[in-house]
């Protein structure tokens, strides 16, 4: 195992029905209990915190991370309300959040801390520290997904949390809160035979989860914008996760790949993977994608700002 | 029983700065105000709404997404907080609503047996979304009338643009059939912005106005070209021209919410009222009333 601040990474899907219904299928509680394989692994991983950086949480300004103190409500799904209510109290890690808001700012981020009573926190975040800290023993850190963030930024965002981690220097579990393919079944189905919506999106969770199983963490981000295009509903301009995932873990395939579970549920791909820092396994290749290291707003493709002046005009024409 | 009727139709847009720019005692955040025109635009719709006798609200909301089908509140009462999960800086609200569930069964069994797939959301721990909150406060800041509120079917996102009018189209005719059968008189929100490219950053004091403006002049023109539409009675083109706008504006349209409106009052071809446009974090948002008893004239 290689010795890193980020000693574990976990993919994990955000719908409710493993924690609140997993007998209803089969899949689903294969889902609960790789939940449960996950958090023994996080357990004896050494890690000091968990951070999620969740798709179910979009925001708008910047980047936001919670900071309140100890959360508390009873959480309803949008969706999914019928399945019951989710109680719940975390531990958050205020001053973890407080410190990746100055590293994201270093970065050019605009990012931001909430504290409010009451703050909704999304069903993805809920599900998954049910399940992978439920007793609360390690602090946790939320971080939003900004709705128009693309590459750079989320690579940006993926760099500064990381600096932030080398910062305090706790060791730290990093989960990310995603289905791989996400469309959900649109019309009534018979629930003991929930089903992955299309084979091509079956194909495609099978090529990443093939990936990830060899531990190319950063093969796998390389390839988000195809996924995004093949497996993908355009909820959001782009498939985010395994950017902010591969970027807060160092960038590279250094990785012990272990798919626990592969189960549709509702129509998506819910996979529950870990990734383990690793000496040896697969080797980088040669990228196209850019590896940017500070965030400088949003340009476009006419953007003029950062062109050298054009210098005064002739006052004749040359006639 | 008499027939019920739809008394007001409004396009009542739901940025929570409004709420927030008010101060009312039911928002824990305070300011020192901002975003005038729309505020005063709210106002106008008010005084349009005072002479009008009516019994519920209902509201098409695009911050309450479902993708499996469209959902309506099913339980009488809600009493809780509503904090905005992007703006919590300046909307923690404390609601304190009633619901029509008597009508909103009636609208879910009209779309049922429209094809429409439907569901009650039944579940009392439930929390009522900021977008319905933040229309039926500026529209009723006294919260005496109960109201029904409608998800956003995301269909748009599973198929395409015109497959979510056509299913919001039908919700509409399901809408109206509901309210003529109660025999109760309704006014209908549609609780969306127009065009709706935000900034992504927050001037340090939110209601400094001097940061206010429209994000592009491209979201204006496309804003003006459907307010125009609005105002010449043109809705049938408006939602002709629907599909276009909400992609060259990522227009907050993408929720069915202004379609469901329009195919609820019938696609009037009189000319609706303009109380205000302005905008909110760069968004364009339109306050806008049709009154039914103009087609009767």
């Amino acid at each position: 195992m290689r010795n890193d601040v980020v000693c574990k990474g976990v993919l994990v899907p955000g719908l409710p029905h493993p924690l609140l219904c997993p007998e209803k299928n089969e899949g689903w509680n294969k889902v609960r209990k790789a939940y449960e394989i996950a958090r023994k692994e996080i357990e004896t991983s050494g890690a000091e915190r968990i951070v999620i950086y969740s798709t179910f949480w979009p925001s708008i300004l910047g980047h936001q991370i919670q900071a309140f103190p100890e959360p508390e409500w009873v959480h309803v799904d949008d969706e999914f309300h019928a399945l019951g209510s989710i109680p719940y109290k975390f531990r958050m890690d205020p001053d973890f959040a407080n410190l990746a808001v100055k590293t994201c700012e270093a970065r050019g981020l605009h990012a931001r801390t909430v504290s409010y009573y009451g703050f909704p926190i999304d069903t993805g975040s809920i599900v998954a520290l049910k399940l992978l800290n439920p007793d609360n023993k390690l602090p946790a850190s939320i971080v939003s997904s900004n709705m128009y963030a693309n590459r750079a930024e989320t690579i940006v965002l993926g760099k500064s949390i990381r600096d932030a981690i080398e910062k305090d220097g706790k060791k730290t579990a990093v989960v990310v809160v995603s289905a791989l393919s996400n469309r959900l079944h649109t019309e009534a189905f018979e629930i003991s035979e929930d089903k992955i919506h299309s084979l091509k999106d079956n194909e495609w969770n099978l090529k990443f989860l093939e990936y990830l199983e060899k531990g190319r963490l950063e093969d796998v981000s390389q390839l988000s914008r195809q996924f995004h295009d093949e497996a993908r509903v355009p909820k959001v301009v782009s498939f985010k996760p395994f950017w902010v995932m591969a970027s807060i873990m160092g960038q590279n395939n250094l990785y012990d790949g272990r798919v626990l579970a592969y189960e549709p549920i509702w129509g998506t791909g819910a996979a529950v993977v870990t990734l383990t820092p690793a000496e040896d396994t697969a080797g980088d290749l040669e990228y196209d994608e850019d590896d940017p290291e500070f965030y400088k707003g949003d340009r476009e493709v006419l953007d003029f700002y950062d062109q050298p002046g054009m210098g005064p005009l002739e006052e004749s024409d040359g006639d | 029983m008499s027939k019920g009727e739809i008394v007001l139709g409004a396009l009542a847009p739901h940025p929570p700065h409004l709420v927030y720019a008010e101060n009312p005692p039911q928002n824990e955040a305070t300011s020192e105000g901002g975003w005038e025109e729309l505020r005063w635009g709210y106002e106008r719709l008010r005084n349009s709404m005072s002479d009008r006798d009516y019994d519920v609200i209902i509201v098409h909301t695009p911050h309450w997404q479902t993708f499996t089908g469209t959902h309506l509140l099913g339980v009488e009462k809600f009493k809780s907080l509503s904090v905005d999960p992007v703006f919590p800086n300046l909307f923690r609200y404390n609601y304190d609503l009633k619901v029509d569930v008597e009508l909103a069964k009636s609208i879910h069994d009209e779309a049922v047996d429209a094809g429409l797939p439907m569901k009650m959301m039944e579940n009392p721990d439930f929390r009522i979304d900021y977008g319905t909150v933040t229309s039926c406060h500026l529209t009723n800041p006294t919260w005496d009338k109960p109201i029904v509120s409608i998800s956003s079917h995301r269909s748009k996102f599973y198929f395409n643009a015109e497959l979510m009018q056509a299913n919001m189209i039908k919700l509409g005719e399901a809408t109206r059939k509901a309210v003529e059968a109660s025999g109760k008189k309704a006014i209908l929100l549609s609780s969306n912005s127009l065009s709706h490219r935000h900034f992504t950053v927050e001037p340090e004091i939110p209601e400094d106005m001097s940061k206010e403006h429209v994000t592009n002049h491209h979201q204006y023109l496309w804003d003006m070209k459907m307010i125009n539409l609005m105002r010449e009675g043109k809705t049938k083109e408006m939602i002709d021209l629907m599909p276009d706008f909400t992609e060259q504006t990522i227009a907050e349209t993408e929720a069915g919410s202004l379609t469901w409106l329009i195919s609820a009052l019938g696609f009037p071809n009189y000319e609706a009222v303009v109380h205000a446009y302005g905008t909110v974090i760069g968004t364009g948002n339109a306050i806008v009333g049709w009154d039914p008893r103009k087609a009767k004239v």
